[in-house]
This record gives C-alpha cells, sequence and structure tokens, in this order.
C-alpha cells in the first residue's frame, strides 16, 4: 500500500523553524526542510537525538508553535492554533492536578449532555484500565496512571489525532512497556492518527508503522523506515532487530556497541 | 516514643521553661513594674470579669474582618488581571512596587487626615497592609502557573472567560491561599500598631491605654499574650484552607 494512496491527515512542505538567539540579531535554526506525510489512521514516530528539535516540529504540527517558513496542513486546512480535534498529550504531564480522575477525563465534554457525558468518561476510564479511580486525584496517582488520565481524556473528547511528545519519557521501564501495549491496544481500536515523538529507537520500533529519523540540529528528517514487523511485535524477530538496527545505523550508532559505526 | 506525643510533649516543655525563666528573671530583678507570669494571668482575669477583654477582642477582629475582608475582595481579582494581562501588568505593577514598601505606620497620619480618629482608619490602614501581599502573590501565581495546563485548555477550545474560571484560577489557587495568610498574618500585626494611635477600644489601644493610665504593666502583657495566641488561632484557621482537595496538589508533599 502507497503512502500516497492514502488519505493524508498530516502534511508538512518544507519548513523551516528559527529562534531568535541570545546574542541580538542571531537566530538559531532548528529546523530546515522538514517534510512528512501522515495518513489517516496511521501510527508514525519521529526519533532524533535530544535537543534535535523533533518536539519543537510536534508543536508546530500541533499548532503551539508558528513556523518560520513552510506550510503545514492537517486535515487539509492550513494549522492555526490548537484544535479540541487533535489533542497534545505532553511529557510533563498536562492532567490538571485540582480535578479528579473522572472530572479531567470529562474536561473536554462539557457542552455535551449529562448522560453521554458520564457514558464515555466511564467508557475511557474502563479502556485505560483506571475503573475504581475515578474519584482519585492525580497526586494520589503513580506517573503511569496520570499519562493513562491524560490519553484518557484526549480520546475521551473524541480527538482524531493524538499528538504524543515523549509521553513515557518520564516512567519507569517495565511500565513504559505495558503503557505501548495498551497503546497499541487503544490505538487499533479506536482507529486515531498518531504522532508520537521520541529519543527512544526501541519505543519507536515498538510502535510505529513508520518511523522517520532526524539529524542533528538544524534538524531534517534524515530517512523514513517502514516497520513491517506484524503486531503484536516479536521483539526478538529478525524484521524488529533489523528495523531497529538500521534507525541506530542511521543515527551514527551501533546498536550492540555505541559510539560510531 | 510516638510522634504525635512528641508534637505535644516538647512545645510544652519549652513553654514550661520559658515561663519559669520569666518568673525567676523577674523575682531576681527586683522589678516591681514589670509583671511575672502569675501577675499576667491576674490581670488577664480582671480584664475578662469587666467584659473588656471580650470587648476588645472582638473589637479588634472586627477591624481585620473588615480591612483584610475588602483586600481580598480587592486583591484577588486585582493581582489575578495583572498576572494574566500583560499590559496591566505593565501598566500598574511599578506602582504597586513602590506603594508596597511604605510600611503601614507611615501611613498613619494621612489615615487620620482622611478619616479622623474613628474605625475608618484603622479599617484603612489595614487593607492597605494586607491587600499588596495578596495582590502580588495572586499576580505571581499567575504568571508562574505551569505552561503546560494552559496549553492543555487551549487545546480543548478554552478561551476567555471559561479558560480563566475552569484552569487559570485553579491553577493560581493555592498560592493565593498562601498570599493570603501571610495578609491575614500582617493584618493582624497592624490591627495593633493602628489602635495605639486611632480608637478607644481593641487589643492594640489596651496596651497604650494601660501603660499610659498607671502603668499596669502586666495588662500590657496580657494584651501581648492575647494578641499572640489569636494570631495563632488566626493562622490555624486559614491554614484548614490548604487542606481541601482542589488546592493540596500545590503545597508538595506535607
Amino acid at each position: 500500500m502507497d503512502n500516497a494512496d492514502m488519505e493524508k491527515t498530516i502534511t508538512v512542505r518544507d519548513c523551516w523553524m528559527s529562534f531568535p538567539g541570545k546574542q541580538s540579531g542571531s537566530e538559531i535554526h532548528v529546523l530546515e526542510r522538514v517534510s512528512l506525510d501522515v495518513a489517516k489512521g496511521e501510527f508514525v514516530c519521529i526519533v532524533g537525538p535530544s535537543g534535535c528539535g523533533k518536539s519543537t516540529l510536534l508543536n508546530i504540527v500541533g499548532g503551539f508553535l508558528k513556523e518560520t517558513r513552510g506550510e503545514v496542513l492537517v486535515e487539509g486546512a492550513p494549522v492555526d492554533g490548537p484544535d479540541p480535534g487533535r489533542i497534545f498529550v505532553f511529557q510533563e504531564n498536562g492532567v490538571f492536578p485540582w480535578l479528579t480522575v473522572e472530572q479531567n477525563i470529562g474536561f473536554g465534554l462539557l457542552s455535551r449532555p449529562v448522560a453521554e457525558r458520564e457514558e464515555r468518561v466511564k467508557h475511557y476510564i474502563a479502556m485505560v484500565g483506571l475503573a475504581g479511580f475515578e474519584k482519585s486525584y492525580p497526586r494520589e496517582l503513580s506517573g503511569g496512571m496520570r499519562q493513562r488520565v491524560e490519553i484518557a481524556r484526549a480520546l475521551a473528547a473524541d480527538a482524531r489525532v493524538l499528538y504524543m511528545d515523549e509521553p513515557f519519557g518520564a516512567l519507569d521501564f517495565l511500565t513504559r512497556l505495558k503503557m505501548r501495549a495498551d497503546l497499541i491496544r487503544i490505538w487499533q481500536a479506536e482507529k486515531k492518527t498518531i504522532l508520537f515523538v521520541t529519543h527512544d529507537i526501541e519505543e519507536a520500533v515498538q510502535l510505529a508503522d513508520r518511523v522517520l529519523v532526524m539529524t542533528k540540529r538544524p534538524a531534517t528528517i534524515a530517512e523514513e523506515v517502514r516497520i513491517t514487523v506484524p503486531r503484536p511485535r516479536d521483539l526478538d524477530s529478525p524484521d524488529y532487530l533489523a528495523a531497529r538496527d538500521r534507525i541506530f545505523a542511521i543515527m551514527g550508532m551501533d546498536a550492540h556497541g555505541g559510539g560510531a559505526v | 516514643m510516638n510522634r504525635r506525643l512528641l508534637h505535644i510533649i516538647l512545645p510544652l516543655a519549652t513553654a514550661v521553661l520559658f515561663l519559669v525563666g520569666w518568673h525567676t528573671a523577674v523575682k531576681m530583678s527586683g522589678s516591681d513594674i514589670f509583671p511575672t507570669p502569675y501577675e499576667v494571668l491576674r490581670g488577664l482575669g480582671e480584664l475578662a470579669r469587666q467584659g473588656l477583654l471580650l470587648k476588645y477582642i472582638v473589637a479588634s477582629l472586627f477591624r481585620v474582618s473588615w480591612g483584610f475582608g475588602l483586600a481580598v475582595i480587592v486583591g484577588v481579582p486585582l493581582g489575578l488581571v495583572l498576572g494574566w494581562f500583560r499590559p496591566a501588568y505593565a501598566a500598574l505593577n511599578p506602582f504597586i512596587q513602590i506603594l508596597r514598601p511604605i510600611s503601614p505606620i507611615a501611613w498613619i497620619p494621612v489615615a487620620i487626615l482622611w478619616f479622623g480618629v474613628k474605625d475608618t482608619a484603622p479599617v484603612f490602614l489595614i487593607f492597605l497592609a494586607s491587600v499588596f501581599p495578596i495582590t502580588v502573590s495572586a499576580m505571581a501565581a499567575v504568571q508562574n502557573m505551569q505552561q503546560v495546563y494552559l496549553r492543555a485548555a487551549q487545546n480543548f477550545g478554552l478561551s476567555g472567560f471559561p479558560l480563566f474560571r475552569r484552569v487559570i484560577f485553579p491553577a493560581a489557587l493555592p498560592q493565593v491561599i498562601t498570599g493570603i495568610r501571610i495578609a491575614l498574618g500582617v493584618a493582624w500585626l497592624v490591627v495593633v500598631a493602628a489602635e495605639m494611635i486611632a480608637v478607644n477600644s481593641g487589643l492594640g489601644y489596651l496596651i497604650i491605654d494601660a501603660r499610659n493610665a498607671g502603668k499596669r504593666y502586666d495588662l500590657v502583657v496580657a494584651g501581648m499574650v492575647m494578641i499572640g495566641l489569636i494570631g495563632l488561632v488566626l493562622d490555624l484557621l486559614v491554614r484548614r484552607l490548604e487542606k481541601f482537595d482542589e488546592v493540596r496538589w500545590g503545597y508538595g508533599q506535607r
């Protein structure tokens, strides 16, 4: 199946981004000539070295930053600010600490009838495995549970697109594995389009249909790696290991020894 | 030893030690003006029997309620607005920062000129003393709120008043309450100073009056003790606000 045949949800064309530097008049070039496409229902990961600008790119697509030049189209229209149909999941966790789990998950539903709201909140609490914690406050939950609340909040609001900025970066290893498996299960059930930023190559290969590998700053997309390993993915399969090693190689690393290849 | 017991026994031991030290010091110095703890207690009993103790406490609390209440009503909204709207901040913040370091005591002559020797003068002084800490903390609360809450709210399409009510206000609330708590302490400090000049009732008046009318230092110290105790009670009351689930997240691990 060719990407060009599918309905495109996200299109970035020749996107550049620079910020004013510390010295007046100087500029820091963060993104150069970035182009990418994400098809409807596709799960795409962006990996790159720390500080390369992948979060900046996601913030541009999400409408929180404006590109210096280029074209960013989401769902057929130029991005002009954030949109309730496309929800951002933050690494630092954007769950509101003054609201309970169910109030957080119902946050985007206040304009809906009470019965429908309660129905949806209940459904998504169950989907992310938080039944029994409806009345808890975020401070009473673990980091993984808080990230589940944030994902459920986006799903409950019926977001068609999820932008995820290293959402599992602050979690411990086992929780991270569990969250990845759950995210794939939810994505398969809900058929959302997901653009997911991570610096963790293994994470990208476990999750994505396609992995976009970014270079150091000023960043551009070095290469695209399609992951064809069938789901649920066998992390010992030759295809998985080959895809992982390929991305390591693109980033100038050796998966077995580290350092330059 | 269990911690609860420790938290009762240790402060009590300190208090006993302090009272014994005080008593001994008065006796050893041979002062017949400065009172022993027992004489202060007797003075408090005398005031209570005359009905003055309750009357003065109520008078002081009344002035604080008005001055502090007005400061909350003015300071919280003002601070939130200044924290949110940059032009308002640019226009008013320098002015506030100049007014803020002027001690309420310095305002006493002005207060007397404007309001005369009536209850309004101390109420005005208390208002002045507490409105700045409240305004400044509400302002800082909005300015320092975690950007991720703001961005999440905007992502869900919130703007204008709903954004303010559902996100900015609750996000700022813990720090606003801290400002209110500090301001109440300041208000209580100032009521005493204000009553020393302008009025004829209240705990501040008691202290000055007892000194002027016959060097009754037992009553002076009795007034000081009551001020301290009531200040403690007020602080404990406001601290209860920090225990609500809606704001507890804002105070770290306590």
